[in-house]
């Protein structure tokens, strides 16, 4: 969804919110005081969780809300007292509050790098005995939210990164079935050329979109060992990285991204990015699976969802890394120590149950639940083909900006946009998340 | 002076009406004096020195750690933050960035904000509305000016149509996209912005011009140019000169505008001192560096600040800063 990705989905976004927020940045609601008696939590005494959030837009603040209704009505002893918040001033106020005594008991959480970043706090609990016995129903989703293999986050949904295209204006072009390989994309990028259809819309002004096409190159380019072992080293020294560089050099100079893509936000207005595929002024966007819930603001279209297909990246000849990994991330929440974490576990676990991870795809349009058991319920056929790719995926790699620690993570987005924008080359990509490197 | 000190006294014997005749004792009158200095003066000393000195000595604490704003300062690096910001070819490419902003201001928005003045102080059919017009963008939050020209400046957007409608199509640019264009697009909507309020600001010094100097050197004969640049521009330097004050510090603390539209880039080239911090502090967690800029930048601004005010304000500001009332 629309600026849960990560905090740092910057833009206009942003400092509209730095303007606001002096007078109001949050929303906050609670349930009902416990009234009832009778409790099913390990919690006997009352207890109230402030939890932070990034639904502070409908329908995922409803949504929200009527979880945090839900579990106290199941469980009288816990109040959730909502915090709604928009993303990016998560980057400014979780420094401050991790920092102070008296931080939120449930957080946002996006995992990766970032969350091992908030662990040096040592306010984060560690939830891995508090989960044991439902944890591995997430699958391999859960190991994103880890540090030091213990269990310090909860995703509860997953995002995957891939093409968004439109099935009009393939057909329009003559093109009768998604490309596979990066040849083919390129030979369907000049049938959308000739016929005065700008193939990939790319959101350069936001940076982080940037970064996906390098990252897939990368993940295609690099061994799973590989990508793991860079990852955890924050050292891109290996030289399937510098050959993303080429594969990516290479296909931008087939021109496929709109004029003046360096400047075009990613998600606001019909002039951003998704705007441009929204209105049928771009053929394709490489987008996560929020991309459903921000196209619809975007455009009059009232059937535009059913207007977008999905396909995977294509695959890259002669790369170590299999041809059916994904870049992917999700959104989660942490609970921090204090008495409150066996009720901030169990009302995790209540998030990650099957109903509420209905409601969530249903209602929230959240994108993949992080509960594959939930994903019965998507029904838009280009969510469904997401969906397929993620689970028939041999591995993830999550967006190598949540994967790294926060500073080289937005250094290499820097770097990225830099090189997007003709002023940057392979090394200073390469070293730019060297932590002293960037300024 | 002397008119000064009348007036605070006459405004002091409205105020209190004592008996007549019988005037206060004197420890009744410093202990009120007391009384009225510190009921005047503890809720801005207070706030000042709670938002404006307290954290910039935070910050200049903050900038001598490697410090990510998680858990304790205990990284102490001395003065490597600031040998990081003062070397880095960003930040040196954000500094020129505001310098040529703050020089542009000058060059263009004065001249111009001057002229309308000018024009706006004569008796003109519509003179309300014209002074409305030009005053209005300077309303609008600069959030909603940067949204609005963002959108007005996209390629194939409503500015690109209007050159396209006037047969000025081969001006058509990438206003934002353009490394070596995009910094004077955000100037021109910063102009576009403030130059209601230097317009304003001149109206008003406008009105300190006595009228009868600029007729009886009409009636001796000078040209309305002769009199506009021997009478009504040395009169009005006062006024030009906390404008260009105000417009200097204003280049340096340029944010919004910039952040909305292009968030500094494209590959920094609209960066300025705040989006570099905003970058460097904010979203890469690096709080001990993005303090050490803004104490770079206090230390920028302060000295602007206290060298324009010896040298260029001490005429215009005497008695009022430089030594005390009375």
């Amino acid at each position: 969804m629309r600026g849960s990705r990560k905090p740092a989905i910057a833009g206009i976004a942003v400092a509209a919110a730095l303007t606001i927020a002096a007078c109001s940045s949050s929303t906050t609601s609670s349930t009902s005081p416990a009234t009832s008696a009778g409790s099913s939590t390990g919690a006997s005494a009352k207890v109230t969780l402030t939890w932070w959030n990034n639904g502070n837009t409908q329908p995922l603040l409803g949504v929200w809300q009527s979880v945090a209704a839900a579990f106290h009505a199941a469980h009288p002893n816990v109040t959730i007292s909502i915090n709604a918040i928009q993303s990016d001033l998560f980057t400014t106020k979780m420094p401050i509050a991790l920092k102070s005594d008296n931080p939120p008991d449930i957080f946002q959480q996006w995992g990766g790098g970032q969350e091992s970043t908030q662990f040096t706090s040592g306010k984060l609990a560690n939830l891995s005995s508090l989960t044991s016995s439902w944890i591995s129903e997430l699958g391999a989703a859960a190991a994103g939210w880890q540090v030091n293999g213990q269990q310090y986050g909860i995703p509860y949904d997953q995002h995957v990164v891939g093409f968004w295209y439109r099935k009009d204006l393939f057909a329009k072009a003559g093109i009768s079935s998604p490309p596979t390989t990066i040849a083919q994309l390129e030979s369907d990028d000049a049938k959308l050329k000739a016929k005065g259809i700008t193939p990939i819309a790319l959101g350069g002004g936001s940076r982080w979109p940037d970064a996906f096409f390098w990252e897939y190159f990368a993940v295609r380019e690099c061994s799973q060992s590989v990508l793991q072992s860079s990852i955890k080293a924050v050292n891109m020294t290996a030289p399937c990285f510098s050959q993303a560089t080429k594969d990516l050099t290479s296909f931008m100079a087939t021109n496929p991204f709109q004029g003046g893509f360096n400047a075009t936000q990613a998600q606001t207005g019909a002039g951003s990015s998704a705007g441009l595929l929204a209105n049928g002024k771009a053929g394709m966007e490489l987008q996560g699976d929020w991309e459903t819930s921000v196209v619809p603001a975007l455009t009059s279209n009232k059937n535009i969802l059913n207007e977008l297909g999905w396909f995977p990246f294509p695959t890259v000849p002669g790369g170590a890394g299999n041809p059916t990994a994904v870049l992917s991330g999700g959104d989660g929440f942490s609970c921090t120590t204090g008495a409150s974490e066996p009720a901030c576990a169990e009302f995790l676990q209540y998030i990650d149950s099957t109903p509420v991870q209905e409601e969530l795809v249903q209602k929230a349009n959240v994108g993949l639940p992080a509960n594959s058991a939930a994903e019965a319920v998507l029904t838009n056929p280009a969510l469904v083909a997401a969906a397929k790719a993620h689970a028939d995926a041999a591995y993830d790699a999550e967006y190598f900006d949540i994967a790294f620690p926060v500073n080289p993570g937005q250094a290499l987005d820097n770097a990225l946009a830099d090189f997007f924008a003709g002023k940057g080359t392979n090394s200073t990509i390469i070293n730019s998340v060297s932590s002293s490197s960037g300024h | 002076m002397a008119r000064t000190q009348s007036a605070v006294t006459a405004g002091r014997g409205i105020a209190s009406r004592p008996a007549v005749g019988t005037p206060a004792p004197r420890s009744h009158r410093r202990l009120r004096k007391r009384v009225e200095l510190t009921v005047l003066l503890v809720p801005p000393v207070a706030l000042f020195v709670g938002f404006v000195i307290v954290p910039m000595i935070f910050a200049a604490w903050y900038s001598l750690y490697d410090w990510s704003g998680y858990g304790p300062l205990n990284d102490f690096i001395g003065l490597q933050n600031y040998s990081g910001v003062l070397t880095g070819p960003v930040f040196h490419q954000a500094l020129l960035h505001n310098v040529i902003i703050a020089v542009l201001s000058v060059l263009i928005q004065l001249p111009v904000s001057i002229g309308l003045a000018l024009l706006l102080n004569r008796r003109v059919r519509g003179r309300t509305f014209l002074r409305l017009a030009v005053f209005a963008p300077f309303v609008l939050s600069e959030a909603t000016a940067a949204v609005m020209w963002y959108e007005l400046l996209q390629p194939s957007g409503p500015v690109d149509a209007l050159l396209n409608a006037v047969g000025l199509g081969g001006f058509v640019h990438y206003w934002l996209a353009s490394t070596s264009l995009v910094l004077y697009s955000v100037f021109a909507v910063a102009t576009w912005k403030y130059i209601g309020f230097g317009i304003v600001l001149l109206l008003a010094g406008l009105q300190g011009v006595p009228a009868e100097l600029r007729e009886a050197a009409a009636i001796d004969g000078a040209t309305p140019w002769q009199v506009t640049r021997r009478i009504t521009l040395p009169l009005l330097a006062p006024t030009i000169r906390i404008w260009i004050f105000l417009s200097v510090i204003g280049s340096l603390q340029l944010f919004d505008l910039v952040w909305i539209m292009t968030q500094g880039g494209p590959a920094n080239a609209s960066t300025t001192m705040l989006t570099y911090q905003y970058v460097n502090g904010v979203e890469r967690t690096q709080f001990g560096y993005g303090a050490t800029v803004s104490v770079v930048l206090f230390i920028i601004s302060l000295v602007f600040a206290l060298v324009y005010q010896r040298y260029a304000l001490r005429r215009d500001t005497a008695g009022a800063v430089t030594r005390a009332v009375g």
